[in-house]
């Protein structure tokens, strides 16, 4: 930790340092360290799910209708999970699944926080009306509970995945504006800004590649949160019908399909939401760690 | 016999890289109405040994000693509970930051009652008026309105008379003030150890002065006791201290003083560092920085007598010199 | 504290007129002729259609229509229901007892076991009891509700059948609402077997709401434990010879519960949203289910009216939440 100090600045070790440190500290979190290892797993499922599944998500067998999981009486090796309602194999939907999750994470995280830094960056550096009209809009965003504004777009739009995934990246993004927007007005003031300032830099250039580096930290940590929110809100969207329609292996809304089998077959409700529940948990477990070891305010203590 | 008596106290802490020894072997005695000031720059283990004798330090300190000693009773063998009905009634403790000691979500007349309502049998009424009474005693304008005041509408130096109003609210027979005045304005800091000495006087307390500030020490305390890096190195009454240092390190905070400065020039100061947690020389711990340090000192330090002011010294000296004829040394670091 | 109080209220105008353009332009975004879509499914001949035109204001110029929409909504007319044809403020009326009860005992079960919980982790910072609740409080927070509802369905009412799957009240009771509120109807109609009836039906859609803002209260309240813990102050109180129970309790817990206030406040929308999913799951008959109805039914001006008065709902109890902060944080009351 401590070479970064006396090493000459040279970009590349000094990232390495940065590096290193932030290492050292996430790898003190033992629940970070379990959900980077879960959330590998879930990302390397997601990857070679049309290698490793075993069968197609979308084929059904009329022959093996809520064919229970392989331990329970009546249950098949070929089935390892059981098969849904309409004798499709649960295991591999869930393969399946991971990936449109995944993707529905990556893709809410980088429509919010791309939107949202730049809105929050504008507001920060340009202050004045500007700022009270910016911030003046995300209040109304937030004056909505998150899922019913979500669900009122989506019927705008239309249903369907992708308009699901706009609509939560519109209402995730306020968050990202607020943040940014405290961290730039807190740097704006600094020795280091106002330096670059007098040697001519222009205001893009400020915001973006004298500010921002600056203000990452609990950007990143929010961008982990507003992952693991994106998927909960996909799936939710989903379950209530809004989101990715059938028969899309979706997690959520196969949860729906689900439904009416809930006293019946218990594996068609479980395993889908046992699967929300542990991708949801690794990444928020990496996120505290990820807050941990970002945070200067903690380490100290 | 005396009010306080500790004998070979040690606090250690647990921390991520091993045990550290705040207080080493320390003893202390402290009579009834005496003002005893112990000395030491920060890291020296002068706030943790007391914290430690009020009970104050978190889990991962552990405490040990021969015997503490208090009014007559043992604390050491005494259960938390009993402790705590002496605590704050018979040993109060005053801080360093007034401003952030109080509770800011309290008023003055809660916080200063509530003392009253723990230790004593006295009526909400009588309550108040007992708080009135103390806060006129500390010199608090209007102690009728400031009653209902939160801390944030006080001034550092108020914040501070209302903490001592507050310790000294149930006579405690001893109070013990951990640097009262550093962190207040110089004009502030006289008032308040003003304040301290006639409360002292008015209320028969013996009182524990715990400060860096030498001028401070001549001020206010009748015996002093010296402590470096966790150890008690030097005690005396506080005329045979300012005019016959014992031990080397007392001498040299002495000479520090820039009243003492003589002539022009530079302001005498000790070179080096206290050792901490990974340097602790094996022998003295003053060796390393000390100008009398010789072989011996590496391996071992003796106690000396009362009549060297029990200095913990190889080489004590008298008057300014040690008396075995040690020469001094070039001290580099 | 006045002032306070009406800066306050000052700054939620603008977000109130925010919300009314976002409810007002609601229908306009819908793709389709608004008209249409406000008369349903099965069309209208063009005079009909003129006649509404005429009458909704939908041929005037739209600043003039907004002006109109937000006196509408100023002398309490938020639309008609095009399913029921009732106003949707009385169907609001009729429906929002049956969420603020929900709601009301949830975030009392989350804050009467958050706060405790979190009390506890910051005391006992570092052991196997802090592991195990702020674990425990990890899996709540990052809890797909809708599964969860599911999960204690299957258990409760499934296997164990101790619990009704859906509804307010078994059927074979009725009595008329008085307060609207299902357990203290139940006690006033005097029927025997009613209020346990009405409890049962309560208790599983409670605990699914208040999964998630029981997890982040905890959280929040160890955060704020562990800072408040180091304070001066609280070593202070200890050096006073109080009993840890009130060194904890009263002078560390005071000045913790100041942001935990907020985030109690801040889960307000939280519930709102989970009352969306509960509802729907439980088949509650409050506004989060009529509002995922409504969108399903097409029945726009109800979704409308509701966005709007939801909304204002939230506001308000924000605006207390604010006056709450000041009233236990004597550095804002003075």
């Amino acid at each position: 930790m401590t070479d970064t100090t006396t090493t000459p600045p040279v970009q590349t070790q000094l990232r390495r340092g940065r590096f290193s440190e932030f290492w050292y500290y996430f790898s003190q979190n033992r629940g970070a360290v379990i959900g980077l290892v879960i959330f590998s797993f879930i990302v390397f499922i997601a990857v070679f799910a049309p290698l490793i599944a075993p069968h197609s998500p979308s084929v059904q067998n009329r022959d093996a209708f809520l064919v229970p999981p392989f331990w329970q009486e009546g249950g098949s090796l070929t089935y390892l999970l059981g098969t849904d309602a309409v004798g499709r194999d649960i295991l591999s939907r869930l393969m399946y699944g991971a990936q449109f999750s995944l993707f529905i994470g990556l893709f809410v995280v980088v429509l919010s926080v791309t939107s949202g830094v730049i809105i929050g960056l504008l507001a920060g550096y340009f202050r004045g009306w500007v700022d009270t009209v910016i911030m003046r809009i995300m209040d109304v965003i937030l004056a909505f509970p998150s899922l019913l504004l979500a669900l009122v777009l989506v019927a705008i739009l239309g249903p369907g995945l992708l308009n699901a995934m706009i609509a939560i990246a519109l209402i995730l993004q306020p968050h990202f504006v607020r943040l940014t927007r405290a961290s730039v007005m807190s740097e704006r003031d600094r020795e280091y800004v106002i330096a670059s300032r007098v040697a001519g830099a222009g205001s893009a250039r400020l915001m973006f590649l004298t500010m921002l580096p600056n203000c990452l930290a609990p950007l990143i940590v929010q961008a982990t949160l507003s992952f693991s929110t994106a998927i909960l809100d996909a799936a939710a969207l989903g379950f209530l019908g809004m989101g990715a329609q059938p028969p899309t292996p979706e997690w959520g809304s196969m949860l729906a399909e689900a439904r009416e089998f809930i006293l019946r077959a218990w594996w068609v409700v479980t395993l889908p939401g046992l699967a929300i529940l542990i991708t949801v948990l690794a990444i928020n477990l990496m996120g505290d760690g990820l807050r941990d070891a970002l945070d200067p305010k903690l380490k100290k203590s | 016999m005396s009010l306080l008596e500790i004998k070979n106290l040690t606090v250690s802490f647990d921390t991520v890289s091993g045990p550290f020894r705040a207080v080493d072997g320390v003893d202390l005695n402290v009579d009834g109405r005496e003002i005893l000031s112990i000395v030491g720059e920060s890291g020296s283990g002068k706030s943790v040994a007391m914290l430690a004798l009020m009970g104050l330090l978190p889990d991962t300190a552990s405490v040990t000693a021969d015997v503490m000693r208090f009014d007559g009773k043992d604390l050491l063998t005494m259960s938390d509970r009993d402790k705590r009905s002496i605590i704050g009634r018979d040993i109060a403790m005053i801080f360093q930051e007034p401003m952030s000691s109080l509770n800011p979500c309290f008023t003055v007349g809660f916080q200063i009652g509530e003392m009253l309502k723990r230790h004593t049998r006295l009526g909400r009424t009588e309550r108040k008026a007992r708080a009135i009474e103390l806060m006129q005693a500390v010199g608090i304008p209007s102690p009728e309105q400031r009653l209902s005041a939160y801390p944030h509408q006080l001034s550092g130096g108020m914040s501070q008379r209302v903490m001592i109003a507050m310790s000294a609210s149930c006579r405690p027979k001893l109070l013990i003030a951990d640097e009262p005045t550093t962190a207040l304005d110089v004009t502030i800091q006289a008032q308040i150890l003003d304040l301290l000495r006639d409360l002292c006087a008015e209320f028969d307390m013996a009182l524990v002065l715990i400060t860096h500030d030498m001028g401070v020490v001549a001020q206010m305390a009748h015996r002093v006791q010296v402590q470096y890096a966790g150890q008690k190195v030097e005690e005396q009454s506080v005329e045979d201290l300012f005019s016959d240092p014992h031990h080397p390190y007392t001498a040299a905070l002495l000479s520090a003083l820039p009243e003492r400065a003589t002539g022009r020039g530079h302001l005498p100061s000790i070179p080096g560092v206290v050792p901490g947690q990974f340097d602790r020389p094996p022998g003295c711990l003053f060796e390393p920085r000390c100008a009398y340090a010789t072989a011996s000192c590496r391996s071992s330090a003796h106690r000396q007598g009362p009549e060297l002011g029990h200095a913990l010294c190889n080489h004590p000296l008298i008057n300014g010199a040690p008396a075995d004829g040690t020469q001094a040394r070039e001290i580099t670091v | 504290m006045l002032r306070f109080f009406l800066t306050r209220l000052g700054l939620l105008i603008p977000t109130f007129i925010g919300v009314s353009i976002v409810a007002f332009a609601f229908i306009r975004l819908l793709p389709g002729d608004p008209i249409m879509l406000l008369a349903g499914e099965r069309g209208i001949d063009p005079a009909r259609y003129a006649e509404l035109q005429a009458s909704l204001g939908f041929d005037k110029p739209l600043p003039i229509q907004y002006f109109n929409y937000l006196s509408d909504i100023v002398t309490g007319d938020f639309g008609t229901s095009i399913v029921t044809k009732r106003p949707v403020l009385d169907e609001f009326m009729t429906l929002f007892p049956a969420t603020i009860e929900l709601a009301l005992c949830a975030i009392i079960l989350a804050t009467l076991v958050g706060i405790p919980a979190g009390v506890l982790a910051a005391v006992k910072r570092g052991t196997w009891l802090d592991q195990t609740v702020m674990g425990t409080a990890l899996v709540g927070y990052s809890m797909p509700i809708f599964w969860w509802g599911l999960l204690l369905i299957i258990f409760f009412s499934g296997i164990l059948q101790w619990t009704p799957v859906s509804g307010r009240i078994s059927l074979v009771y009725f009595f008329p609402p008085v307060t609207g509120f299902m357990l203290i109807d139940s006690l006033l109609s005097g029927q025997s077997g009613a209020f346990r009836s009405a409890l049962s039906h309560l208790v599983l859609p409670t605990i699914v709401l208040a999964t998630i803002p029981l997890a982040v209260i905890a959280r929040q309240t160890r955060s704020a434990m562990l800072e408040v813990l180091g304070e001066d102050y609280v070593r202070t109180a200890r050096a006073k010879g109080l009993p840890p129970r009130r060194v904890i309790g009263l002078h560390a817990l005071r000045n913790a519960l100041i942001p935990v206030i907020t985030t109690i406040g801040l889960q307000v929308g939280v519930l709102l949203a989970g009352a969306i999913l509960t509802e729907t799951i439980f088949s509650w008959p409050g506004i989060g289910k009529w509002m995922v109805d409504s969108v399903f039914k097409r029945d726009y001006s109800v979704v409308q009216g509701g966005l709007l008065l939801i909304a204002g709902v939230i506001m308000i109890v924000n605006l207390v939440v604010d006056l709450l902060y000041g009233l236990i944080n004597p550095r804002i009351r003075h």
